[in-house]
């Protein structure tokens, strides 16, 4: 032992650094480095990546330099403007309103209650599940018959008949509403998970060491399930851009006089729009095709980068 | 296996006791009161508040309570004060044309999913899979609302192949014309949600037939020697049936959710559509009745789907 050790004490500096180099690269990459390579290995998912990143900065910072109330002020002489003219690429409304502009206010309103509504309401969800598989018995018992009860709740009615009561909402509250009844799915999840999580060695370690149950579930098991969270989350985004551009369609989100994409879209409830003057509604619809689409697939690569066994990129 | 049954029912009461108190007061706190509109303007102040204290709309919201309930159980849900008519029957009349809907819905997503999911797991990594699951992962996406506009604008306005509204032609006459121009007017809707709605039937039977085809009693199947396609149709598709069938009472939920999109895109005269008139009405009474109505039937369908469930699994039976 001794003399083992004298020999490990007098490592050269250089040894030391060539050690330290061969423990790195030997060492597991971290979740980030492993997630890049999947999106290198797998091109359709970088160009998704581009299309999504670049276009969510695009309209949010176009949006800045709209002046949204002179926008949506109606101008008679550009009556359903044709499209593809110098002064409105995509054409003007039944108000004379100018279809672009409109898409880049309307996709920045859609996509920042998307943003809101995923970071409630998961937040709420995987603390929701986190606790209920965590603590067994009555606690979760009592959670789950919440749960059923949310879940036998007409959602989409529920939001219009709440929507109706409030007198003055915007879309903060708008948010707030749709987070009520949008974090079931990632609770179950994120129970399901936790369950399995708890019987591990490392929590029932960590609790014969005394360790206090608050700091078991979001210091340990939370860490453990973070890529889990990290796929949910992307997944819900997707969803939840179909959720609030659906009930402005129905005219129960945003007001008609603050863009969306939905809204958008309701100018094809009119049978003369939705043939005549398609470019009212078309890109609009266009547009949430292709984002939910291209979100969907971003999170299916992060899903197949937290299994092991599904990843495509070389891990180096 | 009764009692499981039992109890499940048993969970089921207060559940549905929390729903109407909730959808009481959801329809009590709404703006406006059920005169709203109803009244010629000029009417004497002193009569409309006579009006409210006859209907009751002064007492405590307990005793309200107790009146609607005690109304509800004797079939009566009140009259609807925009199309003034009872509304059990105004609903009655709607109902049949949104179950309709939801059934044909139904049984063509089965159409669909079932030969789908099972090709897909027999060729489980071959081109085949790989399409269907695209074509799941693609319809799964994309917002069914955006479907239905773009179905509607393609089948119906551009090619004018289907109806764009309502729920049969006026100029049908005679049962059988009847018949046949409501099922033309349930066509595309009814196609548009099967195709959209296939991917947890098919993404569920893949995995069964998949783990199936490892499985002992096919091993056996194939050395006595039946062919492969009957080893497919009879053993593992009639194993993974039941369990296929509980997903029926599931995709109730969501068939209910969508028929608000449904019927509004197509005007077709159902209970979603009511719903959605309803409200810009505030017409209450008929909107408490529809969200109790759909609370009822997404609960009845889950119960459905859990008995069936725990006839097949044992494991999940509640003890």
């Amino acid at each position: 032992m001794a003399e083992n050790f004298e020999q490990h004490s007098d490592v050269s500096a250089t040894d030391l650094a060539r050690l330290t180099q061969e423990a790195q690269a030997e060492a597991t990459p971290s979740t980030a480095k492993i997630i890049w390579s999947e999106f290198k290995a797998d091109k359709p998912a970088m160009v998704a990546l581009f299309i999504i990143v670049g276009f969510i900065l695009f309209v949010m910072i176009g949006a800045l330099f709209i002046n949204t109330p002179k926008m949506m002020e109606t101008n008679i002489m550009a009556y359903f403007n044709q499209p593809f003219t110098s002064d409105f690429w995509l054409g003007a409304d039944s108000g004379g309103r100018s279809v672009a502009k409109q898409l880049i206010v309307g996709s920045r309103n859609s996509i920042g209650i998307a943003i809101g509504l995923t970071i409630i309401s998961s937040t709420f969800g995987i603390c929701w599940g986190l606790i209920s598989g965590y603590f067994n018995g009555y606690i979760d018992w009592g959670m789950q018959r919440v749960y059923d009860f949310m879940m036998m709740l007409p959602m989409t009615m529920m939001i219009i008949v709440l929507v109706t009561i409030i007198p003055h909402y915007n879309s903060v509250t708008l948010t707030l509403i749709f987070s009520i009844f949008y974090w079931e799915g990632t609770s179950r999840l994120i129970r399901s998970r936790t369950l399995a999580e708890s019987e591990k060695d490392y929590v029932a370690a960590s609790k014969t060491s005394g360790t206090s149950n608050w700091k078991i579930i979001f210091r340990e098991i939370m860490p453990n399930i973070s890529s889990l969270i990290i796929v949910d989350c992307t997944l819900s985004f997707a969803e939840n851009i179909g959720v609030e551009t659906g009930l402005s369609y129905l005219g129960f989100g945003l007001p008609s006089q603050t863009p969306s994409l939905g809204t958008m879209i309701a100018n094809a409830n009119d049978p003369n729009n939705i043939t005549q003057y398609w470019w009212t509604w078309l890109p609009a619809a266009l547009e949430i095709i292709i984002l939910c689409l291209s979100i969907s697939y971003i999170g299916q690569v992060l899903r197949r980068a937290a299994d092991a066994s599904q990843r495509q990129g070389a891990a180096d | 296996m009764w009692k499981t049954i039992l109890r499940r029912i048993l969970i089921m009461i207060p559940e549905v006791i929390i729903l109407s108190i909730l959808v009481f007061l959801l329809a009590k706190a709404m703006p406006g009161d059920p005169f709203t509109g109803s009244i010629n303007p000029k009417a004497d102040p002193q009569q409309i508040h006579h009006l409210m204290k006859i209907n009751g709309l002064y007492d405590p919201w307990y005793q309200q309570y107790w009146h609607w309930v005690v109304h509800l159980f004797h079939g009566n849900l009140g009259n609807s004060y925009q199309y003034q008519e009872p509304v059990t029957r105004l609903i009655g009349g709607r109902a049949a044309n949104t179950l309709w809907l939801a059934l044909f819905t139904m049984i063509l997503t089965y159409a669909f999913a079932l030969p789908m999911g099972v090709y897909a797991g027999r060729h489980e990594g071959k081109l085949p899979d790989t399409i269907i699951r695209v074509y799941t992962y693609v319809t799964y996406c994309i917002p069914f609302f955006v479907i239905l506009v773009l179905g509607i604008w393609i089948f119906g306005y551009v090619f004018g192949w289907f109806p764009t509204t309502g729920s049969i032609s006026s100029s049908a006459s005679g049962w059988l014309s009847t018949i046949g121009s409501r099922f033309y007017h349930i066509l595309l809707p009814g196609i548009l949600g099967a195709l959209f709605g296939t991917v947890n039937i098919v993404q569920y039977l893949r995995s069964e037939v998949i783990d199936a085809k490892g499985s002992d009693y096919v091993r056996t199947a194939r050395s006595k020697g039946v062919p492969s396609k009957d080893i497919y149709r009879h053993h593992i598709f009639r194993n993974s049936l039941l369990p296929i069938a509980a997903f029926a009472g599931y995709s109730i939920t969501g068939l209910l959710n969508g028929s608000i999109f449904t019927e509004t895109v197509f005007s077709y005269p159902g209970m979603g559509l009511l719903f959605v008139n309803s409200i810009s009405y505030r017409d209450y009474t008929v909107i408490t009745a529809l969200v109790l109505i759909y609370g009822i039937l997404n609960l009845l369908g889950t119960l459905l789907s859990d008995i069936i469930l725990s006839i097949v699994d044992p494991r999940i039976r509640i003890e």
